[in-house]
């Protein structure tokens, strides 16, 4: 499993951190995505379904 | 879905919507729905008018119209009339397809062209700034209503059924997966089919109206959404203040291009 | 083979279309141009093509603009009102670069004005109609041969320059009936729109040849462009910058501009040793001819200058014709619009004086003999 994140994309809007159910997500001081804790994704793909930027990808090993 | 950037987006991105705005979950749910079909990217047009949902278009790689404010269904139109092979998807806004579009909405409805329309419902003028738009909700706020709108929004989708739409759905950002099905399904409808989807405007809509961030919105729509299957066990009590989801018109009737083909045929054997 | 027949203007403008290769027509029904789309309706389906009654104008213009994306030529019609709610596409096919053609038969206005009556009024509409800087070409017809011909030539035009083409007749032109020798259509040559010389991986959608017109892909052959009414670069896709806006602007003005002796076209009717020029067009050339020829009998020595296209306006000819004579006549059936670009042209060397008429009549030749007499 592999979360991949585009600075470039991402506006910050918080929407992938509020879905992920296993607080995988955060944002950084530039509020930007960042990942908090790759070990909990489950691969449930909300936080890529929901991001309204195309900033956030998940693949399954 | 990086899969999907590559092959079905121009390199222009990031976007230029507000961040949170749910334009960009309904682009996807479009382009999923067009990958799924195998649809051929060069036989694809992709028409909008102008807002910020209308600038989609430019975002997608096919051949790609963005026209003027509320008139994507003509131009659409006459793609369609002109070459039947194309497969023609129209994206319109809330006040581009109902306001300033709304005679040709009814109309193109009325004639059951094989268009798909996906009409992004943020409840507001985005693109100007956030006046209120035939979407939006009694009482709301807008910068051109500052005491609360006055008037009655419209349903859309009833809208388009009573204009002879002969496929209607709703979906929303939140369910996007769901939107993907809807959306699939008014493509492959050889008809008029038109997919109000629901989408988030925390910037315009959402801020002078206190609903929210764009997760709190999402959660509304996620809450204030009923299936269709879901909202035949429930009272009228019930959906009170709910909106459905899903498939919420299907019918069949001749499809315009085809009966036009008709004509052709007619005309050239020198019939009347 | 070639065939005479008595037809009326509209008709001949009709069947010019279809002769140069038209095979798609929207529009909505006004007096009185509605009998092109009357006879395109007909007309079309018999050679494979397309008509569709819209909702409205603005409907009607949006749909041609979206048939020639698919590479068709395309045709809509209307008359004063409708012509207001064409104003908005007419920019954007300017920007966009799509090439349409609109036939405005011409009656009285404002508003709903005199709807079977002649006028000229819409000559400045034709040309500052819609919003923003951008060059227009307008031809006006004076007979129903030449109807049939100018609607070949607007097609010729607006394939090659990429940009609408106005057809401005007037209600006279439009309904009066003629003899006409319509050639075999085989024999007439289809204008040709410039395609792509190299494949989509290279295509720029806006990037102009020496000619300052870019080739133009048809949807659906595998090109993928954008194309928008924003301010763009050679990609097609919006640019904002500054130099971007005066770059396209200017290209848009310029492709014309260079070309203008070439678009030109007028006729010149005993002028050679004429005193006094009548400049005219459309239906009011009709009577200039007659006048001329009465004026001539009774020695007086008047020609005319009539202008066939009208815009981009012929402005070294018209200097030219003020060297020449000792006053100009420009008789039109408006308040004065084209009489304003004559004076401008004529830069004070010679009297220009107006013949307006707005009563919803014709001027008739003797009307025009008294003025010029009176002169
Ligand atoms: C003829 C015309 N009138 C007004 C405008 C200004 N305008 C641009 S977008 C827009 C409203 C867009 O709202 P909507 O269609 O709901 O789309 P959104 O931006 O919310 O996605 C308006 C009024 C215009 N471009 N053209």
């Amino acid at each position: 499993m592999a979360i991949k994140t585009i600075g470039k994309h991402c506006k910050g809007c918080g929407v992938c951190v509020t879905f992920c159910p296993k607080q995988v997500l955060g944002l950084d001081a530039l509020g930007k995505i960042t990942i908090v804790d790759e070990s909990k994704c489950i691969t449930c793909k909300q936080c890529e379904m929901r991001c309204p930027d195309y900033a956030i990808f998940v693949e399954k090993k | 879905m990086e899969k999907l950037i590559e092959k079905y987006y121009r390199p222009r991105l990031p976007h230029i919507w507000c961040p949170g705005c749910g334009n960009g979950i309904v682009t996807s749910s479009i382009i999923k729905a067009i990958d799924k079909l195998g649809l051929d990217q060069d036989k694809t047009v992709i028409v909008s008018g102008i807002g910020c949902s209308s600038r989609a278009s430019g975002y997608l790689n096919f051949d790609t119209v963005h026209s003027l404010h509320g008139r994507a269904l003509p131009v659409a139109t006459g793609i369609k009339l002109a070459d039947p092979e194309l497969n023609v998807i129209v994206i319109t806004g809330d006040g581009d397809g109902t306001a300033i579009g709304g005679n040709h909405f009814i109309h193109t409805a009325r004639r059951n062209i094989n268009l798909t329309v996906i009409l992004f419902n943020n409840n507001i003028y985005g693109m100007t700034g956030g006046q209120y738009s035939p979407l939006t909700p009694t009482d709301s706020k807008a910068t051109t209503a500052p005491y609360g709108t006055l008037e009655r929004a419209f349903d859309i989708a009833e809208l388009a059924k009573a204009a002879g739409a002969t496929y209607v759905a709703r979906g929303t950002a939140f369910h996007a997966n769901m939107l993907v099905d809807v959306i699939a399904k008014g493509i492959s409808h050889d008809g008029f089919s038109l997919i109000e989807a629901v989408t988030q405007c925390p910037i315009y809509f959402g801020r002078q109206n206190k609903k929210g961030d764009a997760s709190t919105m999402l959660k509304t729509q996620r809450d204030h959404a009923v299936t269709v299957e879901a909202a035949k066990k429930l009272s009228p009590e019930q959906l009170e203040g709910k909106f459905k989801i899903g498939v919420l018109h299907q019918s069949e009737a001749p499809e315009y291009t085809k009966q036009y083909q008709g004509i052709i045929d007619r005309a050239q054997k020198g019939a009347k | 083979m070639a065939k005479v027949l008595l037809l009326q203007g509209n008709q001949a403008c009709a069947e010019g279309a279809i002769a140069a290769g038209v095979t798609f027509f929207a529009g909505y029904p006004i007096t009185p141009s509605t009998e092109i789309a009357e006879i395109m309706a007909k007309r079309l389906p018999e050679v494979g093509g397309k008509f569709i009654q819209m909702e409205d104008e603005i409907a009607g213009i949006g749909a041609i603009v979206g048939a020639s994306l698919t590479g068709k030529k395309v045709l809509t019609a209307t008359s004063g009102p409708g012509f207001s709610l064409k104003q908005e596409f007419i920019g954007y096919a300017t920007i966009a670069e799509v090439p349409i053609v609109i036939a405005n038969v011409q009656r009285v206005g404002p508003s709903t004005g005199q709807p079977t009556a002649p006028a000229q009024g819409d000559m400045m509409q034709a040309r500052w109609g819609t919003h923003g800087d951008h060059p227009v070409i307008a031809l006006t017809p004076a007979s129903v041969p030449e109807c049939f011909t100018l609607t070949i030539k607007a097609y010729e035009l607006s394939e090659k320059y990429r940009m609408p083409v106005l057809l401005m007749l007037d209600e006279i032109i439009g309904h009066m009936r003629e003899k006409i020798e319509i050639p075999d259509y085989d024999t007439i040559e289809k204008p040709v729109r410039k395609g792509p010389r190299v494949g989509p991986s290279e295509f720029k959608a806006y990037e102009p040849d020496s000619d300052g017109v870019p080739p133009m892909a048809d949807f659906g052959t595998g090109y993928r462009y954008h194309v928008t009414g924003l301010v763009h670069d050679e990609t097609g896709f919006p640019n904002g910058s500054a130099a971007a806006t005066e770059k396209l602007l200017k290209r848009l003005h310029d492709k014309v501009e260079r070309d203008i002796d070439k678009i030109t076209m007028y006729e010149e009717y005993k002028l050679d040793d004429a005193e006094i020029a009548i400049v005219t067009y459309g239906g009011t050339a009709r009577s200039a001819y007659a006048a001329i020829d009465m004026a001539r009998e009774e020695g007086i020595k008047v020609g005319m200058f009539r202008l066939i296209s009208v815009w981009p306006f012929p402005e070294k000819e018209i200097a030219q014709l003020a060297e020449k004579v000792k006053v100009i006549v420009v008789p039109e059936l408006n308040y004065g619009q084209m009489v304003g670009e004559v004076k401008k042209a004529a830069e004070g060397k010679v009297p220009v004086k107006p013949m307006s008429k707005y009563d919803s009549e014709p001027i008739s030749p003797k009307e025009l003999l008294a003025f010029v007499k009176n002169l």
